[in-house]
C-alpha cells in the first residue's frame, strides 16, 4: 500500500516538475533533473543484474558510456557530412533518436553479451573484479580513439531528433528521459515477477537447486546482464544529449562505482528504490560540491556510515519494505 | 637496435611486475584468509609513496623515506582493518565493495588536502640516478635494477614468511579452513591484523619504490589497483604464488605491449597520432590476457583448491 503511494507520489512529484520549474522561473534545473533521470534510468538497470540476479558488476560504466559514445559521434558525424564507417559499405552519422538510440542500446548490449559471456563463468569476487576489469578495458580503447577526441572527450554539435521533431531546450528531453524510466520500470517489474524474473531470482538464492530444477542459470543471468547493459547504454546516450558532451570520464571505475552506491543508497531488489537513490546522490553532490571544494571528504565518510549501519537504503525508509531478499 | 630494445623492455617489465607482486601479495593473502574485498589497498600504495617522498624531502634520506613509506602503509592497514575492515567479515562482498569504495573517496581527498592536488617529485638517490650496462652496450637505469632486487627479496621473504614460518603455517591453514583454523584456538583477530600490516607494508613500500619511476599523485593507487586486480584473477586467488607468476605475465605482457605496438603501427598512421594510439591500445593488452586466461581457465593459473 506504501509502495502504491510512494510510486504514485514520485511520479507526481517528476510530470509536475517541468510546469513548477517554469512558475518559479528556475528552468534550468531541468536539465540537473533530466541527469539525474538518466542516471535513474541506469542505476534501475543495474539493480535488474544486481538486486534480482545477484551479480554484482562493477562494469557499468563501460555500457553507459558506450551508449554516450555512440549516439554522440552518430551525431558528430552528422554535423562533420563524414561516414562513421565508409568501407565495405557506408554508414553516415545521423541525429535521428529512433535510429541512434536503439544503436547505442544495441552497442552497449553486444558489449555486455561479451563481457558477461566470459565474466559470468566466475561468481563473487571474481566477478566483481573482471567486471571491473572490463570495463577498464573498453575505457582505455575509447581513449585509442584519436578522432573522437581520446582523453579530452567529443563535443556533441547537436542533439538528437524524434522522428523529425527536434529536442531543442530542457524539457522536451526531460519528458524522453522519464518516459523512457517509466517504461522500464513497467517492464522490468513485469519481467521480475514473470517466469524469467523468479527463474534468475531464484538463481541468485539457491543456485544448486536452480540448477537441479533444469534451469539454464548462465544464460537466465547473461540474458539479464546483456538487457542491463543495453538499458545502461540507452541511458548514456540521454546523458549525451543533456550534456552536449561526451568523455571517458563516463566509464571510469569511479563512474561504475557510483552507479553501484545509487543502487545501494535506495535499496538493492526494488527498482523503484535506485531511482531515488540517484536522484538522493546526485542531489546530495551538488549541495556538498557548492559548500566545499573538498566535498569528498563529506561524502565519503558518510557513505561508510550508511554501508556500515542501515540496511535496505531509501526505499525501505519510505515504504518499510525491504528489496527482494 | 631491436635486440636492445627488447632487452630494456623486458627489464621494464620485470621492474613493474615485481612492483604489481608487492601489491597484489597483500590484496590476495586478505582475501584468502578473511574473504574480503578491499578496494582501498591502493590507497595504501598511494599513502607508502606520499609519506616517503615527504620523509625524504625532509631528511635528505631516500633509505628513511622507504623505511616510513612502507611503516605508513602497514599503520594505516592496520588502522583500517580495526576501525571499518572489521565489521565487514560477516558482511557480503558487495557492502565490503562500497565500503571501501568509500574510503578510496576519502583518502583521495584527504591527500589532496594535505599535499594538494600536483603531482609530488621524488627522485631516486645520487649513487643510483646514473645507468648500469647490464649487457655489453646495454646501458639501463640503476634504481629500477634497485626496483626488482627489492620486489624479488619481497618476493623471497613472503615465500619464507608463509612456507617456513608458525605464522605462515596459521595463514596457510586460514586460506583453506578458517573456522578450523579458529577452532584449534589461533586468535583469529591478531593472525587478521597481522596479515593485514603484512600487506600494507609490502603496498607501502612499492608506493615509495615506484616514486621516482612513476608519478606520486592522487588517483596513482586506482590504476595499480585494478592491474593487481588482473594479476589476482589471471594467477589465482588467494594463492601468493599465483599472484607473483601473474604480476610476472601482466607487468611483461603490458610492457611490451605498449613498446612494441607503437613501433607496429607506426607504419599504418601517422607517427603522433600512432603513439597515442598505440600507448591506450597497449592497456588493453592485459585485459586480453585476462580474458584468454579465464576462458581457457576460470579459476586462475593456480587455483586455491587445485
Amino acid at each position: 500500500m506504501r509502495e502504491r503511494v510512494a510510486v504514485l507520489a514520485v511520479a507526481v512529484l517528476l510530470i509536475a516538475a517541468p510546469f513548477v520549474l517554469e512558475a518559479l522561473d528556475e528552468a534550468f534545473l531541468l536539465s540537473v533533473l533530466t541527469r539525474m533521470l538518466a542516471y535513474a534510468l541506469a542505476a534501475a538497470a543495474l539493480d535488474l543484474v544486481l538486486g534480482y540476479g545477484g551479480m554484482v558488476s562493477f562494469g557499468h560504466g563501460a555500457f553507459l558510456g558506450t551508449g554516450a559514445y555512440v549516439a554522440g559521434v552518430l551525431l558528430h558525424h552528422r554535423a562533420e557530412a563524414t561516414p562513421v564507417i565508409a568501407s565495405p559499405f557506408r554508414i553516415g552519422g545521423t541525429a535521428e533518436g529512433l535510429v541512434a538510440w536503439p544503436a547505442a542500446a544495441a552497442a552497449s548490449g553486444l558489449l555486455a553479451l561479451a563481457i558477461g559471456a566470459v565474466s559470468l563463468r566466475t561468481r563473487g569476487v571474481h566477478f566483481i573484479m573482471i567486471t571491473l576489469a572490463f570495463a577498464q578495458m573498453v575505457f582505455f580503447l575509447v581513449l585509442a580513439l584519436p578522432q573522437y577526441g581520446g582523453t579530452d572527450g567529443l563535443m556533441v554539435p547537436d542533439r538528437n531528433v524524434l522522428a523529425g521533431f527536434p529536442l531543442r531546450g530542457d524539457a522536451p528531453l526531460y519528458w524522453v528521459a522519464l518516459v523512457l524510466v517509466a517504461l522500464f520500470l513497467a517492464v522490468a517489474r513485469t519481467a521480475m515477477a514473470a517466469r524469467f524474473g523468479l527463474a534468475l531470482r531464484g538463481a541468485r538464492m539457491n543456485e544448486r537447486r536452480a540448477l537441479a530444477l533444469g534451469l539454464p542459470v548462465y544464460r537466465l543471468r547473461l540474458a539479464a546482464f546483456t538487457l542491463s547493459g543495453a538499458v545502461t547504454g540507452l541511458a548514456g546516450a540521454i546523458l549525451a544529449n543533456q550534456a552536449s558532451f561526451v568523455s571517458p570520464d563516463l566509464l571510469s571505475w569511479q563512474r561504475s562505482g557510483e552507479l553501484l552506491v545509487m543502487v545501494i543508497l535506495g535499496g538493492k531488489g526494488t527498482l523503484f528504490g535506485p531511482v531515488l537513490g540517484a536522484i538522493f546522490l546526485l542531489a546530495a553532490e551538488e549541495e556538498l560540491a557548492a559548500l566545499t571544494e573538498h566535498w569528498m571528504l563529506i561524502l565519503g565518510p558518510a557513505l561508510l556510515l550508511l554501508v556500515l549501519f542501515s540496511r535496505g537504503g531509501l526505499w525501505r525508509l519510505v515504504t518499510g519494505r525491504c528489496g527482494d531478499a | 637496435m631491436t635486440a636492445l630494445l627488447l632487452v630494456e623492455q623486458t627489464l621494464n617489465g620485470l621492474q613493474f611486475g615485481v612492483m604489481l607482486f608487492m601489491i597484489a601479495a597483500g590484496l590476495t593473502l586478505i582475501f584468502g584468509i578473511m574473504d574480503v574485498i578491499n578496494l582501498a589497498h591502493g590507497s595504501l600504495y598511494m599513502a607508502g609513496a606520499f609519506v616517503g617522498a615527504t620523509v625524504t624531502a625532509r631528511t635528505g634520506s631516500f633509505g628513511l623515506g622507504v623505511l616510513a613509506g612502507a611503516a605508513a602503509g602497514a599503520l594505516l592497514a592496520l588502522v583500517m582493518e580495526l576501525a571499518v575492515i572489521r565489521r565487514l567479515y560477516a558482511r557480503d562482498h558487495l557492502d565490503q565493495v562500497l565500503a571501501t569504495y568509500a574510503l578510496i573517496l576519502t583518502f583521495n581527498e584527504g591527500v589532496k588536502v594535505l599535499w594538494g592536488p600536483a603531482p609530488i617529485f621524488l627522485a631516486a638517490p645520487p649513487p643510483l640516478a646514473g645507468t648500469v650496462e647490464v649487457l655489453p652496450g646495454v646501458p639501463y637505469p640503476a634504481y629500477r635494477l634497485v626496483v626488482i632486487v627489492v620486489g624479488l627479496a619481497a618476493a623471497l621473504f613472503l615465500g619464507w614468511l608463509i612456507g617456513r614460518t608458525r605464522l605462515g603455517m596459521r595463514i596457510r591453514a586460514g586460506t583453506t579452513n578458517r573456522e578450523t583454523v579458529e577452532a584449534l584456538g589461533v586468535d583469529i583477530g591478531v593472525l587478521f591484523a597481522l596479515v593485514f600490516a603484512i600487506g600494507g607494508a609490502l603496498a607501502g613500500l612499492a608506493g615509495v619504490m615506484a616514486g621516482p619511476v612513476l608519478a606520486v599523485q592522487v588517483g596513482m593507487g586506482e590504476q595499480i589497483l585494478i592491474l593487481a586486480f588482473v594479476v589476482i584473477v589471471v594467477g589465482g586467488l588467494g594463492s601468493v604464488r599465483g599472484a607473483f607468476a601473474g604480476a610476472l605475465l601482466v607487468g611483461l605482457a603490458d610492457t611490451w605491449a605498449r613498446a612494441f605496438l607503437p613501433v607496429l603501427m607506426r607504419g599504418l598512421l601517422p607517427p603522433a597520432a600512432a603513439d597515442q594510439v598505440a600507448a591506450n591500445l597497449g592497456s588493453v593488452a592485459v585485459y586480453l590476457l585476462m580474458a584468454v586466461v579465464l576462458a581457457v581457465r576460470p579459476q586462475g593459473l593456480f587455483p586455491r583448491h587445485a
